[in-house]
This record gives structure tokens, C-alpha cells and sequence, in this order.
């Protein structure tokens, strides 16, 4: 228990909401660097954020409805890569295959820039013992089973998260 | 002319970014015995602050934060 015990390491407890590729990387950058940081940390996954709990991870990134995303180019010569393309809503909504090309797009800008993937950084989370807490009520809503999802995670409610977060010396929700 | 710090442990974290370098500077430390010298190699430019972090909340101490040919380069002691 971090404050009942002044020589605990310290706490962070995070909930993840989000589960498209953009708002996965915020909690797992956060917890692997506090897990390095000799920290105990916890991400209660609820919701949207719930998947990044599967084994097999399949997120996306939609450019629609996402005005401050900037669409680039990960190919090409410099002055090109760092050109804000704009996407008039029309041609997103009405063009096939627009995420998948967005979300490639993404994570290949991310490679070429030296960012981990959101599997790197998952299993960094596991190799530095975070804990990964999945959210049974939206197991239940969305129908998700504990099978799915990684063997490193347990699975509990709100009130085992609070209890853990009541302890914490960080919470943040993303 | 500054000291030279003799290192056991070299790691390059060219090229990585946030939080690449603090963990992988984690787990090389862990492979070091107590009062050995890790010395980390990194490009980008938030690891300078990030180490310092790192060092003040690990308890393991930054000697020398520094840049060699564009590099930062940090000298980090096991505690």
C-alpha cells in the first residue's frame, strides 16, 4: 500500500477508454516508463480501451471527425513527409478503405521515426510487472471473453480499481 | 578537460524515442552489479530531462550527462 507504507515504491494508476491506434500508445508509453522507473503501476482498460487488453490487436486511427490529426506522408523526401495534407470530411467518409490507408499510414510514419510499436510497448508493460486490469462490465456488454485477451491480465470491476487508484500517487484518465 | 569514466556496460538507444531509451536503460542496468557504469547512447532530444528523471526516481546515479558527436551520452552508476 503506497501511502500506508512511506518505503513503497511509487504509484500510478492509469485507465485506458481509448482504443484506436493513436489513444493506445498515451497509457502504454506512460506505464512502461514508470514501470522503469522502479514504479508500481496499474491500467484499469474500460470501454473503447478494453481491446488493447486482446491478444490479437487489430486498432485504427479514422482521420473523420479528428480535425488536429495530421495526415503525412512517411515516404518521400523531407519537405513532402512534412506536409499536412487536407482531407476534405467528404472524400473520408465516401472513400473505401480510408482508415486502413490512414492507420498504414500512421504506423509507418511512427517506425520511421523511432516510436514502438503498441505490441512493443505491451510487452514491455508485461516484462516490467504492470498490472493490466480489464474491465468485466464491458466484457460483458461487448461480449469479450477472458480467452481473448492476454494471459498476463486479470480482470475486476470499479471498486477494485478504486481501491487500487485511492493508493496511487498519480491517476490519470485517458 | 572533464574525467574519463570508465564504463562495463555500453547501450545504444540511437534512433529510439519516448520511452524507448528509459527502458531499455532499465533493463540493462538490472544485468550490472552494484556500482558498475552503464554507459547509454541516445539521439533523441527528450532523454536528456527523461534520464535525469529516470536517475532521480531509480536511485541510480547520472555521473555525466553529456553530447559526443550529436549524441547524448550518459554515464549512469548502479546503486
Amino acid at each position: 500500500m503506497s501511502k500506508s507504507d512511506p518505503n513503497a515504491p511509487k504509484r500510478l494508476a492509469l485507465i485506458a477508454s481509448k482504443g484506436t491506434l493513436d489513444w493506445a500508445y498515451p497509457p502504454f508509453i506512460l506505464a512502461s516508463a514508470a514501470g522503469a522507473m522502479g514504479w508500481d503501476v496499474g491500467i484499469f482498460f474500460t470501454f473503447y480501451g478494453l481491446p488493447l487488453l486482446k491478444s490479437d490487436l487489430h486498432m485504427q486511427v479514422s482521420p473523420l471527425g479528428n480535425p488536429a490529426m495530421p495526415m503525412k506522408m512517411p515516404f518521400g523526401p523531407e519537405g513532402f513527409q512534412n506536409i499536412a495534407w487536407p482531407m476534405p470530411n467528404i472524400l473520408m467518409a465516401n472513400v473505401p478503405g480510408f482508415e486502413a490507408m490512414a492507420t498504414g499510414l500512421m504506423k509507418q510514419t511512427f517506425k520511421n521515426k523511432g516510436v514502438a510499436s503498441i505490441e512493443e510497448l505491451r510487452d514491455m508493460c508485461v516484462d516490467l510487472d504492470v498490472k493490466m486490469i480489464g474491465c468485466q462490465m464491458t466484457m460483458d456488454v461487448f461480449g469479450f471473453k477472458k480467452e481473448e485477451f492476454i494471459k498476463e491480465c486479470t480482470v475486476g470491476g470499479a471498486a477494485m480499481f478504486l481501491e487500487y487508484a485511492a493508493d496511487a500517487d498519480v491517476q490519470l484518465f485517458i | 578537460m572533464t574525467d574519463v569514466i570508465k564504463e562495463d556496460q555500453v547501450l545504444d538507444c540511437s534512433g529510439m524515442l519516448c520511452p524507448m531509451p528509459v527502458v531499455k536503460t532499465t533493463k540493462a542496468i538490472k544485468e550490472l552489479q552494484s556500482g558498475q557504469i552503464l554507459k547509454m547512447v541516445a539521439t533523441d532530444p527528450g532523454a536528456p530531462p527523461d534520464m535525469e528523471a529516470w536517475s532521480r526516481q531509480t536511485g541510480n546515479e547520472l555521473l555525466r550527462s553529456t553530447t559526443e558527436d550529436g549524441k547524448f551520452v550518459f554515464y549512469l552508476k548502479k546503486k
